[in-house]
């Protein structure tokens, strides 16, 4: 009665000593998060800064030059050129030196006067010169994110040119931001990473693993003793279990360290949650391995799932944003359920009760996972 | 004979894959306590004869009864009872010796005090003492070819299949392990080998000579070349090549291949005197000596096989 135990075992020494031979495995399984986390977590951010602008000034005034500098006080462009017509402007948007350009017309100052945003009174409505803006943005819209940066300019207020004091207007709603308030973008992709990270690496490994068998002609050897496929698949998927756990331990710590990432107080939820998470994504490996004929085989199929996982899941784009059917392609990828689990468990000091679904979901992908990739692993050669 | 000193019965064996019969109808009864020999080309179906009965290959027609169990079907059961050496290496080059008999070991069911008991005894037999911490993949090819059998043997199974086992093994070592395989059959093992090697058949107790896909004679190898339709003559002399080109298709005559410097030729058995025979042939022309000798295994597989049949 103990020899499924026992079996499972032997496969799982047998896999750990091969992984601590293969040093450059060994080597990734540290340095692919480390070097995602420093890389990704600096470098992604969704808050747009300095956008490369040119500026064609028609006005030249003071009233001109005070808008410009205004404008670049926001850090949401930076002018790196200066032009004199409209069809250079053009020009320097096609050749990529700019993002934008901003046009400030001869009639700038009695625009200004007009103007509603410099605060002069309120001209009577049916005054057609009032609707008149004061300057025009020409803004390459082909980003939307860039374009949606400079949108928000659009009524940027102009008392400031008169030396009053901005922001007197009363917002219609009030806006409290719950969670992040600094509105730091690392704040939720470093916990999104923990997702991306395993992904990567545990259906990479684990889809590896059947096929390598089989590549280095193990398999004929393997198949010829009474081992049962489960017990070789579940001997095969523990050490990555390890192998999981001490990348997320490593991506949320030095998140900690580096971008301030806080912590609830869920650790059990999380371990939990990331334990399926992990189960989920090496009994897909697993499947994959089961399909793919070959290593590259194996790869090219973990790439397949690794790019809507990152692009899907809502690690990089609002899930809410996505057509219906894609929500329902994006639900069926592990990785979407894990990117709410843990930012709530990071982020929102959420329990595994408040995210059930998911974490049934996981448990289910698992399950079904190893028996189809048991059912599909034969111990026959045709 | 009685049923339970039978292995292997297998009948009207076929494979084929997407329409060619690698094995075509093959009839096997083995007996217990021999080596059983497949003796054939690359090509001529051995390996897959063989991997049908060990159940890893789905016959497409016939029945194959191994130790008493019907295979495919109780192939699972029957792994307990049998072990297998694969053609080419299959254990793990990047794990010791020792590590290697020990994960099998497990595999296979043995735990504990008994399983250190086996692994010491089978490593003392096939010499892998110092071995042991040695990488499978970085060992010679007979060092590799122990440790296979020693894998193979740990679970000291009934019935020993083993593929092609000496194919990458120098001529010292391989007479070593026909004296191991023998150890191995004195102790009640039944063993079934392929091969392509001439000198290895004849250390078989009996042997079927396989050609595409079809059995074309069993028995014992003596048995064989005594019941071969031929006469075996071998030809001296000068220009031997242009003496068999002459040979070859003229009456009388099944087969003719040079041996060095002599000219070994096999005369239909029907012909009662082959040396004269020979010697008044104008094809024979210029030969200094024509004289018949015993005939061996590869002449059997010659008479057996290809151009030899007709």
């Amino acid at each position: 009665m103990m020899r499924p135990l026992s079996r499972i075992s032997a496969i799982f020494g047998k896999e750990l000593n091969q992984l601590r031979r293969d040093r450059m495995t060994f080597g990734m399984v540290i340095m692919i998060p480390l070097i995602q986390l420093v890389l990704f977590g600096y470098a992604i951010n969704t808050s747009i800064r300095d956008i490369p602008v040119a500026v064609v000034d028609h006005s030249q005034t003071g009233l001109s030059r005070i808008l410009i500098q205004m404008v670049e006080a926001t850090r949401v462009v930076k002018v790196t050129e200066r032009l004199n017509n409209v069809a250079e402007a053009e020009a320097a948007i096609k050749a990529a030196r700019v993002r934008a350009v901003f046009f400030l017309p001869d009639d700038l100052s009695q625009r200004v006067a007009r103007s509603p945003a410099a605060g002069l009174g309120t001209p009577p409505s049916t005054d057609e010169e009032t609707s008149r803006p004061v300057a025009q943005w020409v803004v390459d819209g082909s980003d939307t994110m860039i374009a949606s940066a400079i949108k928000s300019l659009r009524n940027m207020p102009l008392a400031e040119l008169n030396r009053q004091a901005p922001n007197r207007s009363t917002p219609t709603f009030e806006v409290a931001l719950f969670y992040n308030p600094e509105q730091r973008t690392a704040i939720n992709i470093v916990p999104g990473l923990v997702g991306i990270i395993l992904t990567m690496t545990m259906i990479m490994f684990t889809s590896a693993a059947i096929v390598r068998e089989r590549e280095r002609g193990n398999m004929e050897m393997l198949i010829n003793t009474p081992v049962r496929p489960i017990e070789l698949m579940i001997g095969k998927i523990i050490p990555y279990i390890f192998i999981g756990l001490i990348q997320t331990v490593i991506i949320l710590g030095l998140g900690h360290v580096l971008f301030n990432l806080p912590f609830g107080a869920k650790t059990l939820d999380l371990f939990v949650g990331t334990l399926l998470f992990i189960g989920a994504s090496l009994s897909l490996g697993l499947v994959l391995s089961t399909i793919a004929q070959s290593q590259l085989q194996a790869t090219q199929m973990t790439v397949f799932v690794l790019l809507p996982s990152i692009l899907l899941s809502g690690f990089m784009f609002p899930y809410e944003g996505m057509p219906v059917i894609a929500q329902y392609i994006a639900e069926a990828f592990p990785a979407t359920h894990f990117m709410r689990m843990i930012r709530g468990f990071v982020l929102r000091d959420a329990s595994l009760a408040d995210l059930y679904r998911d974490a049934f979901w996981m448990f289910g992908f698992f399950v079904l996972g190893m028996i189809v990739a048991a059912f599909r692993f034969k111990k026959r050669l045709d | 004979m009685s049923e339970t000193d039978i292995v292997i019965r297998a009948e009207g064996l076929v494979k084929s894959f997407k329409g060619f019969r690698a094995v075509d109808g093959l009839d096997l009864t083995i007996e217990r306590g021999m080596i059983y020999g497949f003796l054939g080309p690359n090509g001529c179906g051995k390996t897959t004869a063989m991997r049908m009965l060990t159940g890893l290959l789905t016959p497409t027609e016939g029945t194959v009864e191994v130790l008493g169990l019907s295979v495919p079907k109780d192939a699972e059961t029957l792994k307990y009872k049998i072990g297998y050496m694969t053609q080419t290496f299959s254990l793990y080059g990047d794990l010791t010796v020792r590590e290697n008999l020990n994960f099998m070991a497990t595999i296979y069911g043995l735990t504990g005090k008994k399983r250190s008991q086996r692994l010491a005894e089978v490593m003392d037999c096939y010499a892998l003492s110092d071995l042991g911490e040695r990488f499978a993949g970085k060992m010679s090819g007979g060092q590799r070819q122990r440790l296979a059998l020693a894998t193979a043997v740990l679970h000291e199974p009934q019935l020993l299949f083993l593929d092609e086992p000496t194919s990458a093994v120098d001529p010292e070592s391989r007479r070593h392990f026909w004296e191991q395989l023998f150890d191995l059959v004195e102790g009640g093992t039944s063993i079934v080998v392929t091969t392509h090697f001439m000198d290895e058949a004849e250390r078989c107790h009996k042997i079927a000579i396989m050609e595409a896909g079809q059995k074309r004679a069993d028995g014992r190898p003596k048995d064989l070349m005594a019941a071969m339709g031929a006469n075996v003559v071998e030809i001296e002399g000068p220009n031997l090549r242009d003496i068999r080109r002459r040979l070859l298709g003229s009456d009388g005559i099944m087969a003719a291949a040079q041996l060095g410097a002599r000219l070994r030729v096999l005369v239909r058995q029907e012909i009662p005197d082959p040396e004269t025979f020979l010697k008044e042939k104008p094809e024979t022309h210029g030969a200094t000596l024509i004289e018949k000798v015993r005939p061996n295994l590869e002449d059997v597989f010659v008479t057996a096989t290809g151009e030899g049949r007709q």
